[in-house]
């Protein structure tokens, strides 16, 4: 009985690994960077949620002052998420950068024959 | 009932992410996920984030992704690599933090540790300090006001680069033929 409330008091972080555990599957089982680079984004999402769901409180509201208001959910990782979205992109911007002069160096974004090209003959 | 119907949701859509091989179908899924995904952000009561999340992820991630398959192609290769060992090491991985967050406090409780801190402090004192009733606003730009300085920086170092990267495109294109 107590391990099951356990996991119902904790269920919300174990959907949270499960995506970041699908994320880290496609950044090391596929060759295609596009497709690397997106698991990498379903891996930076996941962190979002793990680090916003502590800041929530059952019965709170979102972090907006008001008179009538007694309970609020706990601002501070919210604001250090909008900072981790904002570079979030800007790093998923350089890695796109970078795919697209590696498909025009190579001719193709899969790491597979990229690796093959630079082995020596 | 809501938030297990969009977690739901949302997980079928990852997982349709990680089989699908036409990457174009793979870059808009990406961005239902965000919207989805913003949606969570919602329940967590991080609107702040949520608005960001939909305007950032679903928005501006999928249109630089489209550019890059615009610029790349838009299929992938079948794997020819073996799945297994990836597949090993993200069950180890996803275990061993399954397990750890067992030792986090129960969700949406008001005693945990991290509503002790510096929070009350903020709640207390934001309005005298800074005018700004939307706590998220006013810690982001005044009480930490260096990290946002710190987020720019990062932001404008990963523009210059981009400019870099993609600066010398046309010229190169010529000279295209490298022996492979």
């Amino acid at each position: 009985m107590e391990g099951l409330k356990n996991f119902f008091d904790h269920y919300n972080y174990v959907a949270t690994i499960v995506l970041m555990v699908a994320g880290l599957y496609i950044v090391i089982a596929r060759g295609n960077m596009i497709k690397k680079l997106v698991g990498l984004s379903l891996f930076q999402t996941s962190v979002y949620l793990l680090y916003i769901a502590p800041g929530k409180i059952i019965g709170g509201t979102p972090p907006i002052l008001d008179p009538a208001i007694k309970v609020y959910s706990n601002p501070l990782p919210h604001v250090l998420i909008l900072t981790a979205i904002v570079v979030g992109i800007a790093t998923i911007a350089l890695g796109l950068a970078l795919v697209a002069r590696i498909q025009e160096a190579y001719g193709t974004i899969e790491e597979d024959e990229i690796f093959g090209q630079d082995e020596p003959e | 009932m809501a938030p297990l119907l969009v977690r739901g949701g949302s997980h079928r859509r990852f997982i349709t992410i990680v089989r699908m091989r036409n990457l174009f179908g793979v870059v808009v899924l990406a961005g239902v996920y965000s919207f989805l995904m913003a949606s969570v952000l919602i329940v967590y009561d991080a609107v702040d984030v949520a608005m960001t999340e939909a305007a950032v992820g679903a928005g501006v991630s999928t249109v630089l992704f489209l550019a890059a398959l615009h610029l790349t192609k838009s299929m992938e290769y079948p794997a020819a690599r073996p799945a297994a060992i990836p597949l090993i090491v993200s069950g180890i991985v996803g275990a061993a933090l399954i397990w750890a967050t067992y030792d986090l406090p129960p969700y949406g409780t008001a005693v945990a540790p991290i509503h002790q801190h510096i929070v009350p402090y903020y709640i207390e004192n934001a309005v005298k300090d800074t005018l700004v009733p939307n706590l998220v606003s006013a810690i982001l730009a005044d009480y930490r006001g260096f990290d946002t300085l710190g987020e720019t920086v990062v932001v404008f170092t990963a523009g210059i680069g981009v400019m870099l990267l993609l600066k010398g495109r046309r010229s190169t294109r010529k000279s295209e033929g490298r022996a492979p």
